[in-house]
């Protein structure tokens, strides 16, 4: 019964932060891909302001991607302790 | 004509690089006395990813070949003692009252694998047995700090030999030459991009601060993406450090007026900011925080899956060797592609470390302007 106690969590904690980190990318492709679409839309609307919208987009996805990247740490975690 | 040198070149870095992998795998089979180990990824990875007492580049043979750094200790109890990290031999040997822990000798000592891990330096007795007693504080030369002294030294001689030419005068009235050309857009990028916009008329204030942050950034990053390499920035402590000096920097800029946004938010109905002031309070932690977990996963993430798709191979040549050929072109392959978006990486997270930090320590101490227009809209 102890064994597979032992067996079924550290199976169960492996695949949970396999699983979350799995999710974390879908969330990140899902965010940026939003980012991008609003800035080539808005590029298209605008070219003279190119140059403030990619810097925006720029930044915008680097705090999705932080987020993301939040959940994957937290799902390396969840396999490592 | 372009393609066509293209096409040489892409043959020629495949070629060596497919040379560079036939050259480092271990002959198989008979001419063998010790039996070939099984390839245990996870150790490869985490052994480049974590730091180390030495750097370490292959194993041909079974022989590591590695370059030993100093390991300085202290402890209360046995008082300072240094000497180079190749007397441990790599975890097999002893010596002068210390051990270095490997797989086996964490077992054997009967040591709590959640404390201690493969690298950690402990103190034993004469007969090698861990010795509780003494506390050891392990103060040594790793390849982080070594890595990091040298990009230091590098960065620094750069940026003084270019400031001297400018202040002799050469590249101020005439184009900018050599190195000057190579660093002038850059700064200028980060004075009129990020500076200007986010910090208005204090952002010569706070210009080498931001500069400092994106070429420490920036150099410590393309020195990790040298094989064989220390990683430097996809090291917590590194990041932590990197995000406290700008939490700080952004609190000792900050005026009444954010202070008074963080504890009575203006023109909030009163019972939200039960709710709102902790949120925002927490934020001030939160941000900074949100700059360390960035550039640490950003950076250890990449390493870790170029380690990954060069593991592959050797994942595959366990099955056959068949397969491990096989495998090798599509490894390399992705590995390159990957390789060239590290590079981006690099540079674009040093971009908006620093970015993120100029826009922060703008919000700390903007607004006096706004407030009458707060209480009008509600």
């Amino acid at each position: 019964m102890d064994l597979l106690n032992v067996i079924l969590l550290e199976a169960t904690a492996n695949a949970g932060g396999a699983i979350g980190a799995g999710l974390a990318a879908i969330a990140a492709g899902i965010g940026i891909g939003q980012i991008g679409k609003g800035a080539v839309e808005a590029i298209a609307r605008q070219p003279e302001a190119a140059n403030d919208i990619r810097s925006s987009m720029i930044l915008t996805a680097a705090l999705v991607e932080g987020a993301a990247l939040f959940a994957i740490i937290v799902g390396f975690l969840a396999m490592v302790l | 004509m372009a393609a066509w040198r293209l096409k040489s070149l892409m043959v020629a870095v495949f070629s060596i690089l497919g040379g560079l992998v036939w050259a480092s795998e271990p002959p198989a089979g008979d001419g063998h006395a010790a039996p070939q180990k099984k390839f245990n990824a996870s150790e490869v990875i985490f052994g480049h990813v974590l730091n180390g007492h030495e750097f370490h580049f292959m194993d041909i043979d079974g022989h590591p070949i590695s370059i030993p750094l100093p390991i300085i200790l202290y402890s209360p109890e046995r008082g300072w003692t240094g000497f180079m990290s190749s007397h441990f031999e790599h975890g097999h040997k002893n010596h002068n009252g210390y051990a270095m822990l490997n797989e086996h000798s964490i077992h054997e000592m009967k040591l709590d694998p959640k404390k201690f891990s493969v690298g950690d330096i402990v103190a034993v007795n004469e007969e090698g047995h861990y010795d509780a007693s003494v506390t050891v504080y392990d103060l040594s030369m790793t390849r982080n700090v070594v890595q990091m002294l040298i990009a230091l030294i590098l960065f620094v001689w750069i940026m003084l030999k270019v400031a001297a030419r400018y202040k002799k005068g050469e590249g101020v009235k005439t184009a900018p030459s050599g190195m000057q050309g190579m660093l002038e857009p850059v700064i200028t990028f980060v004075r009129d991009e990020v500076a200007h916009p986010n910090l208005g008329h204090k952002a010569e204030k706070y210009l080498p601060y931001l500069l400092t942050v994106f070429f420490f950034i920036l150099i410590n990053n393309i020195f990790g993406l040298i094989p064989g390499s220390a990683n430097v920035t996809g090291n917590i402590a590194f990041t932590a450090v990197l995000g406290v000096i700008s939490m700080l920097v952004i609190l000792f800029s900050s005026n009444a007026h954010f202070w008074q946004h963080i504890f009575n938010p203006p023109g909030v109905p009163f019972l939200v900011k039960f709710i709102l002031v902790p949120v925002e309070f927490l934020g001030i932690f939160i941000k900074p925080f949100s700059l360390i977990i960035r550039l640490f996963a950003n950076m250890v993430a990449g390493h870790i899956i170029i380690i990954c798709l060069i593991s592959l191979i050797f994942i595959f040549g366990e099955l056959s060797a068949v397969a491990g050929w096989g495998a090798s072109p599509l490894a390399i392959g992705f590995t390159v592609f990957i390789y060239l978006i590290e590079v981006l990486v690099a540079f674009l997270q040093a971009f908006i470390f620093t970015m993120l930090t100029a826009v922060f320590i703008g919000q700390a101490f903007e607004g006096e302007h706004h407030d009458e227009a707060h209480a009008a809209h509600h």
